[in-house]
């Protein structure tokens, strides 16, 4: 039996083999196919960003007559110096980095603390706990409940109320709970007791150790949530000090406020002004696209392993 | 080590085969289960308060609170102490004229973006999978994947700047064939092409990565037997990739249906302006202006209560279907 069944799978892989020499006519036209749909895919998402890149490396008077596609025309970093110069971008930036990070801190915390428990057979009322938990993605109070309680906590307008109310995602509670489970097996956490290690001691240091890859990717998760959102500033926030970089780019590419306000008279500086925002809001694109540009190869790597293990069921 | 092994009387496993077989009826009563649990594992316990505080507080007082959609809501008195109304609210919103517009909106945005951002990533994913393991499919894979880490805000401004009459490439593009300027964003008709195809845009490498890891859960035999059988590469992609990727298909579909009152706000808000708000206000942007901007509470809630129970609603069945087609349920 075991006999034959190689013997077939060795005829099926060495036919295999020359098939895949000798491809038919058609099967070699319909791969020329694929590979030109995926070239166009490729163009399609390239093409904007090349020409975002393009345009905030071009001058000013180039980009505001549109001459600009995809490589800059007459080079120029004027626009760089300009946004690095501009107190509220800066302070914007330096916003996010500590709401990215802190958020980050307090979000991972948090997510371990619930998730680990959750993950535990021996944990009374976890299923009960956890159904709870999912019922939070199914059905919300809604905006105004939720600014209500945030109000009634003093948060309005502060900090905290960039990293608190956002601080734990379900599915960054269901990806740490299907990790746990089953990369930390029982027989370890026996082990360890009998060795007299607490359940404190056995988090600390066993489980959070060979947990490594998944705190990473729920880390990454909420620093890039983080970094990006603006819902919860725009709510919550009214002093301009307080701003994170998104909503301060909301304010400059999309309400079209300009932040720096020399008020000229003169008509040909006027223009040059103009004519700057545009390149502006091109490079401030760049700028706050940056550090999450600058983690995404290692993003892209651990991504898609976090989404697969979200994604099987526990 | 003996020393700790007194003082733990015994470790975990063990010890529950040990009562399981030491008490008298068939399984011990659910209380005295806690209990045990709760005295050997209070650690555990003392994790868990934090993170139970926060959805009590931050997911479940909210739910208590949109009781103030049946109240006339007065911050003196608080959600609990205003008056009660009864649906007065709701029957308000319904005969406000803008009631069916935001429902139509709301309703066609999403299911445009559902019926658009569904097969899109499906035929990448197979492309990518026909076309050998290579620095080209890496190199897609890679870029593909990128716009779904930009922002919000980012992805809107690059829509308004690509398609700025004046400055964007697209009016020149579409000038060379002789077609006039257009204002995309300013004509409402347009709103929904651009919003869902900038959203196509951002999302179709990242959707690809689920499917991609379903079609290398195929069993190579199969497309084995399929070439031995003779079958072409288009005939193996639809009788065997397609098959084999079905399932995770109709649970992502299932879940896109299952979520279209849920549509988010941020983009629809951002895409916004005066002069398109015929098409781009939705249920969301609306909950907005009337609470925030408007300062009317109750109303505010009233409407995203409304818009949430339609949502539950619709997962609840959507999840009903799933379980007769796939076998099981999108949770549990």
């Amino acid at each position: 039996m075991s006999v034959t069944l190689q013997g077939f799978r060795r005829t099926a892989a060495g036919r295999s083999e020359r098939t895949a020499i000798e491809e038919t006519k058609t099967d070699r036209i319909f791969l020329i196919g694929v590979k030109i749909m995926l070239w166009i895919a490729l163009i399609i998402v390239a093409v904007p960003l090349i020409y975002i890149v393009a345009n905030s490396f071009s001058s000013a008077s180039a980009v505001s007559a549109g001459r600009v596609l995809l490589w800059p025309v007459e080079p120029s970093i004027r626009a760089y110096k300009e946004a690095f110069s501009d107190p509220l971008i800066m302070k914007g930036y330096l916003n996010s980095f500590i709401y990215a990070i802190g958020g980050t801190l307090i979000s991972v915390t948090l997510t371990i603390a619930i998730a680990y428990p959750l993950s535990r057979r021996t944990f009374f009322g976890r299923n009960v706990i956890m159904s709870l938990l999912v019922f939070t993605m199914l059905f919300s109070g809604g905006l105004i409940p939720t600014y209500l309680v945030v109000q009634d906590l003093g948060m309005l307008n502060t900090r905290w109320a960039m990293v608190i109310p956002s601080a734990i995602g379900v599915w960054q509670v269901i990806i740490a709970r299907t990790f746990f489970r089953s990369t930390i097996p029982d027989e370890l956490y026996e082990a360890a007791t009998i060795d007299g290690a607490s359940d404190l001691r056995f988090l600390w240091s066993i489980v959070l150790p060979l947990s490594k890859p998944v705190i990473a990717v729920i880390a990454l998760m909420y620093a890039i949530f983080q970094w990006n959102s603006y819902f919860d500033a725009l709510v919550y926030l009214k002093d301009p000090s307080l701003y994170p970089l998104q909503i301060v780019l909301r304010n400059v590419l999309i309400l079209n406020t300009l932040t720096g306000s020399t008020t000229t008279t003169n008509l040909a500086q006027q223009l040059e002004q103009q004519q700057l925002a545009n390149v502006l809001k091109y490079a401030l694109i760049v700028i706050s696209s940056l550090p999450v540009l600058v983690i995404y190869p290692f993003v892209a790597r651990h991504f898609t392993k976090g989404v697969m293990v979200g994604a099987v069921k526990g | 080590m003996s020393a700790t092994f007194e003082v733990k009387p015994a470790p975990a496993a063990p010890a529950r085969t040990e009562a399981v077989k030491r008490t008298p009826p068939p399984r011990p009563s659910r209380r005295t289960a806690a209990g045990r649990s709760l005295r050997r594992h209070w650690q555990l316990y003392l994790l868990i308060v934090v993170p139970l505080a926060y959805f009590v507080i931050f997911k479940y007082i909210p739910i208590a609170n949109a009781v103030i959609a049946f109240k006339n809501y007065s911050p003196v008195k608080g959600p609990w102490g205003s008056d009660w109304v009864g649906f007065k609210n709701f029957e308000l919103f319904f005969q406000n004229p803008v009631f069916w517009t935001l429902v139509k909106n709301t309703f066609f945005l999403a299911a445009y973006t559902v019926l658009a951002s569904f097969p899109i990533p499906i035929i990448l994913a197979i492309a990518l999978n026909e076309i050998r393991n290579g620095r080209f499919k890496k190199t897609v894979q890679l870029v593909t994947y990128a716009p779904y880490f930009i922002s919000t805000v980012v992805v809107v401004s690059m829509t308004i700047l690509v398609l700025s009459p004046r400055l964007g490439f697209v009016n020149d593009a579409i000038g060379l064939f002789g077609v006039p300027q257009i204002d995309f964003l300013g004509r409402p008709d347009y709103f929904r092409h651009i919003y869902v195809w900038s959203d196509v845009w951002q999302t179709t490498g990242y959707s690809a990565v689920i499917y991609l890891a379903a079609l290398s859960g195929i069993d190579p035999a199969l497309h084995e037997s399929a070439r031995i059988d003779g079958a072409s590469r288009l005939q193996r992609i639809w009788n065997v990739d397609l098959p084999g990727i079905m399932p995770t298909a109709v649970i992502i579909l299932v879940l896109g249906v299952g979520n279209i009152m849920s549509i988010g706000f941020e983009k629809a808000f951002l895409l916004q302006n005066p002069l398109n708000t015929a098409q781009s206000e939705i249920i969301a942007t609306y909950v907005y202006k009337t609470g925030l901007l408007n300062a009317d509470f109750s109303m505010a809630t009233a409407i995203g209560l409304f818009n949430s129970v339609i949502n539950l609603f619709l997962l609840l069945g959507v999840n009903f279907v799933a379980k007769r087609i796939t076998g099981n349920g999108l949770w549990s």
